[in-house]
This record gives structure tokens, sequence and C-alpha cells, in this order.
């Protein structure tokens, strides 16, 4: 199929790397913030074919491993205590919450469902008009025009069983996080393709003036990663910083009109907290007070106690680059996809679970 | 689960009254439903990426084929021209 397999074509690759050999010097390190991206070098093995002085560090663009442990238990909580049609994409209903996830919840009667699109979740309201149906809206601003547009849809089909449990976050203000750490090693970063398919590429621009540091949006495929690090190499070489589309057959430099209208209907920017990582100021999104009705965190009184991390789990020094998913102690000990202690041994995405694979692969050795 | 796919648009329906414009997607064979109202202009026979059940971008398909036409030139893909997959 056209547009995929070229974007795959070992011959391809292999020019890349070629060039990416000539013209390296110097030792780098560059984050690839999105989890997707994390996944795709991984899979494909590209983490091993690069020189050794390219380090790719994995950055917290893993929606799942980010959510909070007190919004799952709250999703729980929902889903035991209110007998709500509990709604989620598959990855989210295994991450542990401090007393169970949604998957142990559901093995314990609770009614939680998992979908492909947050659509789904309001044709489910539609025919259960008895029961309250709430989607657990996690997601970067690649996921926020869905889960609006699912509040939009029932809104205009006057479906007032359905809610959303947001748990939205931002990408610029967490690269702007990482970047302001004292102990960031970060050279370059490749920015998640997908989100700059919303938003568009201006709010990168503060940042490569601010940190004088290379910006590459940068697409999935195998060809696309490594011609998004050539474009950073290139630049780190050359003693520039700029920001560059490497993705231009999908991103446009203003992003999508449509899903950012959507978007701003539904949602304001809110502060949020990070799984692993902490408060963000102005890093998340929030149901607006027109639209409370579909808000699940005002529609049900959730009372419950402040969960805590299990402290053992090291995700926060994994998701800034400062360790890698192996270096963690627990790591595929205490820890496996099928008995997590932490988010990025759970999703696909996450680093920790996709280094547990390919080592189990043996494909590639750290 | 940021992971969006294109897909090429087989087919266009309208729900809820003729409100939402939706399409018959095909994944390399696989067809699924997307919703197409973040890219209205998008017709049958496009490319559309999709993520979680919301068509999200139309592929350029001038853009797509830049890449190749650069490494064409050096004369690197010969081969990948006798396979169409
Ligand atoms: S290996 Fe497990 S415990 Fe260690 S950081 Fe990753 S998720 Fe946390």
């Amino acid at each position: 199929m056209k547009y995929i397999s070229e974007f795959r074509s070992p011959e391809i690759v292999n020019t890349l790397l070629g060039e990416i050999k000539k013209i390296l010097k110097g030792s780098w390190n560059i984050m690839e913030v999105c989890g997707g991206q994390t996944h795709s070098l991984v899979k494909n093995g590209l983490l091993n074919m690069l020189p050794a002085n390219i380090q790719m560090i994995h950055g917290p663009g893993c929606p799942v491993c980010v959510t909070p442990v007190s919004l799952i238990d709250k999703a729980v909580h929902l889903a035991m205590e209110h007998d709500v049609i509990l709604c989620s994409f598959g990855d989210m209903i295994r991450v542990p919450g401090s007393g169970m996830s949604l998957l142990e919840a559901k093995s314990k009667g609770g009614d939680v469902r998992i979908l492909y699109s947050p659509l789904e979740a309001v044709k489910i309201a539609r025919e259960n008009p008895g029961r309250e149906v709430v989607f657990f809206a996690v997601g970067f601003e690649t996921t926020a025009p869905a889960n609006a547009l699912s509040v939009v849809h029932a809104y205009r089909e006057g479906v007032k069983n359905y809610s959303i449990l947001t748990s939205h976050v931002l990408v610029p203000p967490a690269m702007e996080a990482i970047m302001s750490d004292e102990d960031c090693r970060v050279d370059a970063f490749l920015a998640a393709g997908h989100v700059c398919a919303i938003m568009g590429i201006g709010e990168y621009y503060p940042l490569v003036e601010k940190y004088k540091i290379p910006i590459v949006v940068t697409g999935f495929e195998p060809v696309d990663l490594l011609e998004g690090i050539l474009m950073t190499v290139r630049q780190l070489e050359a003693g520039t910083y700029k920001l560059e589309n490497q993705y231009t057959r999908v991103v446009e430099t203003e992003g999508n009109k449509n899903a950012i209208a959507v978007v701003d209907q539904i949602f304001e920017i809110t502060n949020r907290e990070w799984r692993g990582i902490g408060n963000i100021p102005f890093s998340g999104y929030a149901v607006k007070s027109a639209y409370s009705d579909f808000d699940a965190n005002k529609k049900f009184d959730i009372n419950i106690a402040e969960a805590h991390e299990d402290t053992t789990c090291l995700a926060g020094d994994v998701m800034k680059g400062k360790i890698k998913p192996d270096q963690c102690p627990n790591f595929g000990k205490k820890c496996t996809p099928t008995r997590p202690l932490g988010a990025p041994m759970v999703s696909s995405e996450g680093a920790c679970a996709a280094y547990y694979h390919f080592n189990l692969a043996g494909s590639v050795h750290q | 689960m940021c992971l969006a796919i294109p897909g090429k648009i087989q087919s266009i329906t309208y729900l809820y009254g003729g409100t939402v414009k939706m399409a018959k997607v095909s994944f390399g064979g696989i067809i699924r439903e997307a919703s197409l109202e973040m890219v209205p202009t998008a017709e049958v026979g496009d490319y559309v990426l999709v993520h979680v059940g919301v068509a999200i971008s139309k592929v350029n398909e001038e853009e797509a084929n830049k890449v190749f036409g650069y490494l064409k030139e050096a004369g690197e893909l010969d081969e990948l021209y006798d396979t169409t997959i």
C-alpha cells in the first residue's frame, strides 16, 4: 500500500543511516517526545542501528503513562460504586491504580468496556438511556478533537447520560518542563507529528529560541524517524537551532483548523498533574463550564482519598531521560507487562514495555 | 493509543440526520469507520490519517513523494519500484 510500504523500506532506511553516519562528528542526545515514536524506534530495531554517538532519550509522550493514579482510582470508583458504564481505550484499563486497575474492577463485576473511539461511547449512551456512560478521556492534543467531538455529538443529540473523565495533557509545556530541569541532557527534540497535525507547529518557536535547541516535527515510520534524526544531526553539527518539519505530508504549519475549533469549544487550559513528573502549569485540558453536564468530575460526587505512587517505580526518571528503562532495578524482575508496577510497563507506547518486549525478542542489546 | 494510521476512503455516509460525515476507510484491506468532521473536504479515494475513529488530516501525496524524489535521484530506489504491495 502506498504511503506506508515506502516509509518502511529497508533500502531507504540504509540510505538515511549512511547519511547520518557520514555527517556525524559529535555525540548527541535526542529526545523523541512521543510514545508512538518510542514504540516505532524500538519495534523496528532502529536504536540498534543508530551510531553509538546518538542516544535517543524517550520522553513523557505516553498519555497512559502520565495519567495520575488518583484519576485511575476515580475511574475505578465510578465503575464500582456508581454503576456507570465506564469506557476507555484498551491500554488504559490495565494501568494499576492504588487499589486496582479497571481490568480488575471489570473482573469484580464493574461494567468496564474497551472502545476504539470515544464516538462509540456516545452510541452506547444512546442505546442505554437508563444508565450513565463515562468515557475515560486521556490523551495528548492528537486525541483531544475526538474526545471533544464525542461531547459535541452528545450535546447536539440531547444525550444527557454521557460524560467524560478527562486527563488531557499537552506536549509543549512538558517539553518546557524537561528543558528547564537542571539535569536535562537533551540536545534536540523530535516533536510529535500527530500532535502537530492538530495544533500546527507555531507553539515550538518560543522553545527553539528560549533554549536554543533544534526541534524537528517528525512522523512515525522508520523512514520518518531517521529523516527526522538526520535533520536534527545536521543542525547540531552546524551549530544551528531551528524549527523544521519533516512530516510535511501530514502536518500543515497552522494545523487543522476544524480540530482546533472543536477543542476550543469544549476544553480550556488548566494545570495538570503528570504521573511520575508532578504538576506542570497550563499543561492540560479541562471541560469548559458551559459543558459541565458532560464533565464526570462535576457530575459525580467522587470522594476518595488521595492515592500514593509506588515509590520504587522510577518512571519519572525514565520519562525525563535520566535513566534508561532497563536501569530501573525493578525492570523485568518485580515489574513486567503482566504484573506492571508503573504505567510505562503497561502501554505499548511506554518506554519500559517497549524495552521489555524488544529485549525478549533478542533483537537489540543495550 | 496515540497511533494514527493512514487509510484510503472507500465510501462516505452521513450520520445523525446528515450532520456527521462518516467514511469507510480501508487500512490495507481492513475497513473501519471514521468521522470526517475534521477533514470535511476529504472524498472517496483520498488518504486520511485516522486516530481513534476520527480522521485528523489528509495525507498530501505530493509531499509524501518528496522524500522519495531526492533519494531516487541518488539512484537508491531502483529495487523498490518493482514491488507493489
Ligand atoms: S521498569 Fe517498572 S518500576 Fe521501573 S520505571 Fe519502568 S514501570 Fe516503573
